[in-house]
């Protein structure tokens, strides 16, 4: 198989520990390579190890935040100040305080909204389709497997170097992602 | 772990779950006739008249929505906790959650009298020319129960991914594998992805806390705007969060205790989990007494005629039954779970949540019926008596819930798998 058809080589193995040495491992070895690591639950340090990326979802979530309290507190004053003044038992048509509750909801809600689509995007997702989708192991991913891919699309990246130094891991399988 | 993955990808859900579905499915038909006699009749099938114009719609929406508090609380305050135990917990109150939220919404909806107008109650450019009335808590209250909605769908959704790719994985091919892949969204388990979700699932979870006490406060002052005595009062918003705590945390026991039993999900919701759970049903428990204590002081230490009549009216009047057996479920029958070993049994837990849930509802009965039924005018006082549809619309509410629960225990795993994995990974690590 060619490299120009492959998504990258992809080492299988059974504990999250395993697989947090061989990223640190590879990290020093070889710099210059791509690494994504696949986890059935949240591993700690794992990211770190990785090389931190930065985390948009805060700043989505507070975005989302301020455009839905802003937004639903101005479009109140906009309909009961100036489009459509009531006079609901003798208050002023500026109320404000009565205007708060709809706002906060609105907070709440426009920064789970937009944090769950941060989240998603950020990660590209949804995604139908994916090379390790092909991969028959990979199914193990989401129970019991941790995996480590060196990407094939990364400077530097030579097929038999790179095997040669995932044999040396722990590994229980190394095996070729076609892309 | 394989027993919680299992339950929801077995070809067929047992006797027992099909007796379960085949009996809510009943209920949920009876409620689909209620609703279409009441479109073409009106709210006049229910036993609503003047001057007790709100019955059991409101007792049923005030019911569930807190029910809903009561998922969204466990999961989210115990997460911010750290209380690792809730994982085995979580998912099924989540669910819980959706489906009381679901439930609830529809009598507001089906209240209105026109409930084909109910999208009125949104500020959209119209060609009326006229806003919703800003300053009224009815309208807060629709503001509310959407949010809440919303989020607790999408709290739900983004929890249950990893475990929808578990479940498309293990599935195989086929039918089933490509509708668990779809709902999986593609999730991988990159660790980059991971702490994103991480991140969402925390800052998620810090949302929700504010908002069960916010909508639930909001619940509380579409009585407490209003003028009549027993309602016109600023303790109602923390009673109300109270008691949709207390009913909630007693619809997680009534629900887990059969279900950890039919599923086999004894190693995973341990007699631990349903101790904790009593012991937090008994702390909020109490809070909702002192809340009964505290109105009853308020209304004779105003020295308000109206509102002591009122507190009177309660413990003699027509309705002094529904007080008294209020009072007998939410105030002396909790009182049993400070003896650890009625927190050990299963059976006492599950009778006395029962016991709760049904205090609960007759709660909100109470703090409606009675205030509405004699007010400031003896000449317009009035009885309210239920008709076969306020019973049969109560009936298929709870029909409604538990055919989305059961259908819900046979699709996705009710207890998290992902959170378990890492439990058991940082438990054998050294």
């Amino acid at each position: 198989m060619s490299t120009a058809a492959l998504h990258g080589l992809l080492a299988e193995f059974d504990s999250a520990a395993q697989l947090l040495a061989a990223v640190r491992a590879l990290r020093a070895a070889a710099g210059h390579l791509v690494l994504e690591a696949y986890a059935p639950f949240p591993v700690e340090g794992l990211t770190a190890a990785l090389g931190e990326r930065t985390d948009r979802v805060p700043l989505a979530m507070l975005l989302g935040a301020l455009g839905g309290g802003l937004g639903t507190f101005a479009l109140e004053c906009y309909a009961a100040v100036f489009d459509y003044p009531l006079n609901i038992g003798g208050r002023p048509p500026f109320s404000w305080p009565a205007f708060i509750p709809p706002a906060l909801e609105m907070t709440l809600l426009g920064a789970a909204v937009l944090g769950v689509l941060a989240m998603l995007a950020a990660s590209g997702l949804p995604r139908l389709r994916h090379p390790l989708f092909a991969v028959a192991a990979f199914e193990r991913a989401s129970s019991d497997r941790f995996f480590l891919l060196v990407r094939a699309a990364a400077r530097g990246f030579d097929e038999a170097a790179v095997r040669a130094l995932l044999e040396e891991l722990p590994a229980l399988a190394v095996i070729a992602v076609p892309a | 772990m394989q027993a919680p993955a299992q339950a929801a990808l077995r070809a067929t859900g047992g006797r027992l779950w099909r007796g379960g579905v085949l009996l809510a499915l009943g209920l949920t038909l009876l409620l689909v006739w209620g609703v279409a006699v009441l479109l073409a009749r009106g709210v006049g099938i229910w036993g609503l008249d003047i001057p007790v114009a709100w019955g059991f719609a409101i007792t049923n929406y005030v019911w569930w929505i807190g029910i809903g508090m009561g998922g969204t609380f466990i999961s989210a305050a115990l997460y911010l906790a750290r209380a690792p135990w809730r994982a085995a917990l979580s998912r099924y109150a989540e669910a819980m959650t959706v489906f009381a939220v679901s439930v609830s919404g529809i009598f507001p909806i089906l209240h209105l009298g026109r409930p084909w107008f109910f999208y009125w109650l949104f500020p959209y450019p119209n060609i009326m020319s006229v806003w919703p009335q800003w300053r009224s808590s009815l309208e807060w209250d629709f503001f509310a129960i959407l949010a809440y909605l919303l989020v607790s769908v999408l709290y739900f959704y983004v929890g249950l991914l990893p475990d929808l790719a578990t479940l498309r994985d293990a599935a195989g091919s086929g039918a089933r594998a490509r509708c668990y892949g779809l709902l999986a969204l593609g999730w991988r388990g990159d660790a980059h992805h991971w702490r994103r979700f991480e991140t969402l699932s925390l800052l998620l979870a810090g949302l929700a806390v504010p908002l069960v006490f916010s909508v639930h406060s909001m619940v509380a002052l579409d009585f407490s705007e209003g003028l009549a005595p027993g309602w016109h009062s600023t303790v109602f918003p923390p009673f109300f969060v109270a008691g949709a705590l207390f009913s909630g945390f007693a619809m997680v026991l009534a629900l887990g205790i059969p279900m950890r039993r039919v599923l086999s999900l004894q190693a995973y919701i341990t007699p631990r989990h349903l101790a904790n759970m009593a012991k937090l049903m008994l702390a909020v428990g109490l809070v909702v007494d002192y809340s009964y204590a505290a109105e009853l002081f308020t209304a004779f230490y105003s020295m308000d005629r109206y509102e002591i009549a009122l507190a009177l009216r309660r413990m003699t009047g027509a309705y002094a039954w529904v007080y008294w057996s209020t009072i007998f479920c939410n105030v002396l029958l909790i009182q049993l779970l400070w003896w650890p070993r009625v927190r050990a049994s299963a059976g006492a837990l599950f009778c006395i949540s029962v016991g709760v849930l049904i205090g609960m509802w007759l709660e909100r009965f109470m703090l409606i019926v009675t205030t509405l039924y004699q007010d400031y005018l003896p000449s317009s006082w009035g009885m309210f008596y239920p008709t076969f549809w306020d019973l049969a619309f109560l009936a298929g509410s709870l029909g409604l819930f538990f055919l989305l629960y059961l259908l819900l225990v046979r699709c996705v795993p009710v207890v998290s798998l992902f959170e378990l994995r890492r439990l058991r990974a940082q438990r054998s690590a050294p």
